[in-house]
């Protein structure tokens, strides 16, 4: 199990943050070799042109462009808010959603299209068995 | 092409919070509504096509029948997210239009009572994603898909809650409303922000309701009386194709457009036939992108169409009438099935103060998140 291999390190938020033994953690996809779509996590079949078997893992960029966003006041008892939602298109494609930090949450300031960058750290909160979690972010790139 | 599917009789409760009732009976009110408006027992109904999201496992359509009568006859339980009362609906126009059955019950109910927030639950283990990856919860979705066409069209946190002061406006003619209240457009914009465009008051309603249909074939409809019924034209419902960002941005707009081109194609007319729509305002947001979604304007009007007034009662093609499930409320299962009632009640001219004169035909439209899109063309028949 790759949760015991990286025991005495953090775990990754979602199974598409990997953490290589040497080296940077990074976002992985899994790309379609016959129509070219991009999936976050493994997959048997691609579910845009239903081919099997030909998905190959790919790493993303970390950096991209801010599709869209939301800035949410108002979440599940815990969840710390204002917090930017943020869509993100990558560099040479794939998009994925995480949040936006090191900006005011604040329409006048967060612009659609602006670049942004894929930064990693350790999560606020640990699981019930006191596991610590590397998760990712966005932020402004200049 | 067999012959077409009526609805005889229709009818919902007044949407509102009754924890002191329970789903059946809920639905066995609508129920009974309805086959009161057909004319119509439930001896005469041949099957029963029931929908209910919340409490999927729980046997709901055979629990109506406890209240209003267990006659035996075959019951189909029914969840598709927010499209569960449409599709329930669906499958009891496809039994008529197989030539199965000459009647049908279809029910719609849900129990919602105050429940906050929904979505954004994650799971997959580990720590809560919420507030670290993006957010789930509904508002936040359907914000980030606000935005997409504030991007691509410039439309402003304005025009998106001027769709929010038209529902709650037209909201205070309807007795059947959760909430009959006006909403001048300061209120909307300067009410508690949930999640950017999204105020408090353009998010859709967590009520109780029910509403229920009589289907009835072409030879049952005559028999009854075609007087009040209403035509099927189309039905028709689309899941989401795969597109470019759908793992992380359940995408709306496609499954809604395929499944208008189909409609009207089915019921062999346009955009610009309709008189009145019924859409899915989950939220103000939403209902910008299904006027463009709809063809009920081209692609980029959508900001001018709230702007001129052209969705309001009294304009060009008036949405949600009702006051839609920004004012009206929203019980999920029950959703669909109260939007062909306020379609249905147009085109009887039984609509009273928010009559959409002259109505004769009307679409409804809903989406189910994940996603499931059910529109339905609804015609005067006499």
């Amino acid at each position: 199990m790759a949760e015991e291999a990286a025991a005495s390190g953090p775990r990754p938020i979602v199974p598409y943050l990997k953490i290589p033994e040497s080296g940077d953690p990074y976002l992985e996809a899994h790309k379609c070799r016959q129509c070219g779509a991009f999936f976050l996590g493994e997959r048997e079949t691609c579910s845009s042109c239903g081919t099997s078997g030909e998905l190959e893992a790919v790493k993303l960029s970390n950096r991209g462009e801010l599709y869209v966003y939301s800035i949410v006041h108002r979440s599940f008892p815990g969840v710390q808010v204002p917090f930017v939602s943020a869509v993100v298109d990558l560099e040479g494609g794939g998009t994925v959603k995480g949040n936006l930090i090191n900006i005011d949450p604040d329409p006048e300031k967060v612009r659609m299209g602006m670049p942004v960058e894929v930064i990693y750290q350790i999560a606020p909160t640990k699981d019930r068995e006191g596991n610590e979690y590397l998760t990712y972010y966005f932020q402004p790139r200049s | 092409m067999s012959d077409d599917v009526y609805i005889v009789g229709i009818d919902m409760i007044r949407f509102g919070r009754f924890p002191e009732k329970s789903v059946p009976k809920l639905g066995a009110e609508a129920a009974r509504l309805a086959l009161d408006d057909a004319g119509v027992t439930i001896h005469d109904v041949e099957s029963l096509y029931s929908g209910n999201l919340m409490q999927a496992g729980a046997m709901v359509g055979q629990r109506i029948l406890q209240e209003i009568g267990q006659t035996g006859i075959p019951v189909t339980n029914c969840a598709n997210a927010c499209a569960t009362g449409a599709t329930a609906f669906r499958g009891g126009w496809m039994a008529i239009k197989a030539g199965i059955y000459d009647l049908v019950l279809v029910v719609g109910v849900e129990q919602l009572g105050k429940m906050g927030l929904l979505g954004g639950g994650g799971g997959g283990g580990g720590i809560p994603k919420e507030g670290l990856l993006g957010s789930g919860i509904m508002p936040a979705v359907f914000g980030e898909a606000g935005m997409e066409h504030a991007r691509k069209y410039g439309t402003t946190f304005e025009q998106f809650a001027k769709v929010s002061v038209k529902n709650h406006h037209h909201s205070t003619m309807n007795p059947k409303s959760m909430y009959r209240k006006e909403t001048p457009l300061e209120m909307v914009m300067n009410a508690e922000m949930i999640a950017y465009p999204n105020t408090k008051l353009m998010c859709s309603v967590n009520v109780d309701g029910a509403a229920a249909a009589v289907l009835a074939s072409e030879k049952k409809a005559r028999e009854l009386g075609l007087s009040r019924a209403v035509k099927v034209s189309a039905s028709v419902l689309t899941s989401d194709p795969f597109t470019e960002r759908d793992l992380v941005m359940p995408d709306v707009n496609t499954c809604t457009r395929r499944a208008a081109a189909q409609a009207y194609e089915m019921a062999g007319l346009g955009a610009d036939d309709l008189d009145l729509v019924e859409l899915h305002d989950c939220f103000a947001t939403a209902e910008i992108l299904h006027y463009e979604n709809l063809g009920l304007c081209k692609d980029g009007e959508a900001g001018r169409l709230i702007d001129e007034g052209e969705t309001a009662l009294g304009g060009r093609i008036p949405v949600n009438v009702s006051g839609g499930l920004l004012s009206k409320g929203h019980p999920l299962g029950a959703t669909g099935v109260a939007n062909m009632y306020e379609v249905s009640t147009h085109l009887r001219g039984e609509a009273g103060d928010r009559q959409v004169q002259g109505a004769r035909v009307g679409l409804t439209h809903v989406i189910g998140l994940g996603s499931a899109c059910a529109i339905h063309v609804l015609e005067k028949a006499a």
